[in-house]
């Protein structure tokens, strides 16, 4: 099975869908001579041509209105944001217009909208270039949010959600770009709100997502070496949420902490952690615990950044504070 | 506003009550003080007034039911006020308002609490985690007896799977072998007959189990024994019970003067009539002999002689015949059962030399006495033939020590032995 990188594996399932559907369009920032500033659509305008790949003016409510629109008049757009930071501009497209246009219309249109953006901290980009703010869009009835962490779920919810007839919030990682893993030459899909057992244990359940999952199996590595067996659940779409493989894990476990790169403060893990409480209570052994960033804006300086984000060791500690293993 | 009747608590140790008889129908005005049903206690059954003025709304708990002390077991309303269909769902424990409350006047609050809670943490929680729980329902082991060792001292699954794991499982029987030769000429098994019966306890041998387990192991006691030359109360008996035969058809007896004295000698020592409660001690206002009868095989039971510091020793003998015609009846009130400060246990109809009792918490002593008999004694230095009865006070020690334990058993010794001091 050849192995690819997350990057490779999203340009992969864009090219699929400009391939096979003249509907697919993408439009973005740079995404069509620069070839994308994470270089996502590196040579696809050559390609494809300005008319399907399409730079657009640095305005991100123009864009993802725009975006919004072709999807009602039944394009297939997929809108690239540069980073969700900069998404905050096109809130009013998003949450206002594309998550409700179906429900508002009483089902007569749709927003099948992809909206592709980069999500995540530890780049060194300051506070307002690092946040994780795909548990916000998740918090929308109408939108999905999915969260990759591997290049295999890079590529198989990305042809899922060309299926989908929703507006989709596609959150990819910075830092898990230059991931590698395996993907299969054969078609394959995932399914949305079908969480991912990254890794199998018996002791404790950490849950998280996208940037999160890695840091979640560094702290299981290191668990492991103390004698405990720590279970990695990749939620893999914020929502729909697959709560329940969290409680048959909880089930298993009987512990349970939830790790998000966000404020812990009504952040999606609190939702997680109050799901669990009321489904699991009586497998539970200790209070779910969680684990996210610094309540602070993301700092610039790196040794200040390293401390704000969660890692292996922050997990271990927070276990060790609130769990006792 | 609707007045919840609750399953009132009579005596410190009563757990649970059984609704005997209603006396009201549903629907039915009802007075304060009025009597409204009937319970029945470990001990006996009581009559339960209303506690309020209404309409008794609904009953919850039909006769013939048994519940927990504080179950609410019917409503009392306003008229025309909406009855509530059920009773709350997290109905509190009797809540001071709804347990009769106790005549302060002459006699000390029976005490509600109870005082054995060895099991139960200061915070008055065991702290376990949901799945220890679940599992030690599971495996029927108490939580209680599990040392928690997660955070905070938390009970775990693990800890629980490790005490299930170090309490000894049943023995399992031996794998069936083939039987020998001596097995088959070993002697034959039980007959039907032979089998040992098992008998449940009733409530009141329960209730006697668990106050005197509980007193045993809780109450630190000690023993202070006395030999009492009885030959004066006796004569005494004699010389008036001629008469009080004739007026009245009444004979004292030694108990009573036991009794008599015994009140006198705890005015003298208040702190053998307190109650011991933790931090300070209740001082009793009133001395309550609790007289301990047997009740025929039924089981034992101490219905306390209300301010037996202001009755003569007719009083005294007249009252005990009432109370313990009562007692067998199971007509007792609840103060009766409850307003003890002090006991008197006399076991000398059975002709027996000494022995000795268990406090009944949270009294703070209890006297134990036997047989009057006559024995050789020394009195001016001459061995004579006295009447004597051997006697055993057990102390609380958390209240009293031995000094003042002497004492007081001195002056029942003066009291007795001179027992015209006893009629002033």
């Amino acid at each position: 099975m050849p192995e690819i990188t997350i990057r490779d594996a999203i340009s992969q399932g864009l090219k699929e869908a400009l391939d096979n559907d003249e509907r697919v369009f993408i439009m973005g920032e740079d995404v069509g001579y620069y070839g994308g500033a994470y270089a996502v659509t590196k040579g696809f305008v050559q390609e494809y041509g300005e008319r399907r790949i399409m730079d657009t003016p640095i305005s991100e409510s123009v864009f993802v209105g725009a975006g919004v629109g072709a999807a009602m008049a039944g394009l297939r757009p997929v809108v690239e944001i540069m980073t969700i930071n900069f998404s905050l501009l096109a809130m009013d497209q998003i949450v206002n217009h594309a998550a409700k246009i179906h429900y508002m219309s009483g089902g007569q249109l749709k927003a099948p909208v992809i909206i592709r953006t980069v999500t995540g901290g530890g780049a060194g980009l300051a506070a307002t270039h690092s946040q994780s703010l795909e548990g916000w869009y998740a918090t929308v009835p109408g939108l999905k949010v999915i969260t990759p962490a591997t290049p295999y779920d890079a590529l198989g919810l990305l042809r899922t959600a060309f299926k989908d007839e929703n507006p989709i919030i596609y959150a990819e990682h910075d830092l898990l770009y230059r991931t590698r893993g395996e993907v299969p030459e054969e078609y394959y899909e995932v399914p949305f709100g079908q969480a991912r057992i990254a890794r199998e244990g018996t002791d404790i359940t950490i849950v998280a997502n996208s940037g999160m999952v890695r840091v979640a199996e560094d702290a299981a590595k290191k668990l492991e070496a103390r004698g405990v067996s720590a279970e990695v659940i990749d939620l893999r779409t914020l929502r729909p949420l697959d709560i329940d493989t969290i409680a048959k894990s909880v089930h298993k476990t009987n512990r349970c902490i939830v790790v998000e790169e966000t404020w812990r403060f009504g952040g999606f893990g609190s939702f997680i952690a109050s799901e669990i409480q009321e489904i699991a209570f009586d497998d539970l052994d200790a209070p779910v615990a969680r684990v996210g960033c610094a309540d602070v804006p993301a700092p610039y300086s790196k040794p200040l950044e390293d401390l704000q984000i969660p890692n292996g060791d922050t997990i271990i500690r927070e276990i060790e504070r609130v769990i006792g293993l | 506003m609707a007045t919840e009747v609750v399953m009132p608590q009579m005596g410190y140790d009563m757990q649970e009550g059984k609704v005997l008889r209603w006396l009201k129908q549903e629907g039915e005005q009802v007075a304060r003080s009025e009597i409204i049903a009937e319970i029945e206690t470990d001990k006996a059954a009581i009559e339960m007034p209303a506690y309020a003025e209404g309409v008794l709304g609904k009953i919850y708990i039909q006769e013939g039911m048994t519940v927990p002390v504080g179950t609410v077991i019917a409503v009392i309303t306003a008229p025309g006020e909406e009855i509530p269909d059920a009773p709350p769902a997290d109905a509190p424990a009797a809540t001071p308002s709804e347990v009769p409350a106790p005549a302060l006047e002459t006699a000390p609050a029976p005490p509600v609490v109870t005082p054995v809670a060895a099991a139960v943490p200061a915070t008055g929680q065991i702290k376990a985690s949901p799945v220890a729980r679940r599992l030690a329902d599971e495996l029927g082991v108490s939580l209680s007896q599990i040392t928690g060792t997660g955070p905070g001292g938390r009970i775990t699954k693990t800890d629980v799977q490790g005490f299930s794991a170090s309490t000894p499982a049943p023995a399992t029987p031996a794998p069936a072998a083939e039987k020998t030769k001596e097995e088959a000429a070993a002697p034959p098994r039980l007959t039907i007959d032979q089998v040992p019966e098992t008998i449940q306890l009733s409530p009141m041998r329960r209730a006697i189990a668990r106050v005197t387990s509980a007193s045993n192991r809780d109450v630190p006691h000690f023993y202070v024994m006395g030999e009492i030359e009885m030959d004066g109360v006796m004569e005494l008996r004699s010389q008036v019970n001629r008469d009080l035969q004739e007026q009245e058809g009444l004979r004292l007896s030694v108990n009573d003067f036991i009794i008599k004295a015994s009140a006198r000698a705890l005015a003298k020592f208040p702190n053998l009539n307190a109650f011991f409660e933790g931090d300070s001690l209740k001082m009793n206002k009133t001395i309550n002999v609790g007289v301990a009868m047997d009740l025929k095989g039924q089981g034992l039971m101490i219905p306390a002689l209300m301010d037996v510091g202001s009755m003569s020793l007719v009083e005294i003998s007249k009252a005990v015949r009432h109370l313990a015609e009562r007692a067998r009846s199971g007509h007792l009130t609840q103060e009766e059962y409850t307003a003890g400060t002090f006991t008197v246990s006399n076991l000398g109809m059975f002709n027996v030399d000494n022995f000795v009792a268990i406090i009944f918490p949270p009294q703070a002593a209890v006297l134990a006495t036997g047989s009057v008999k006559k024995r050789p004694v020394v009195r001016d230095d001459q061995i004579v033939v006295g009447q004597v009865m051997n006697c055993t006070l057990s102390i609380d020690h958390r209240i009293s020590d031995g000094a003042e334990a002497a004492q007081f058993m001195g002056e029942l010794k003066r009291l007795l032995e001179s027992p015209a001091l006893l009629l002033m």
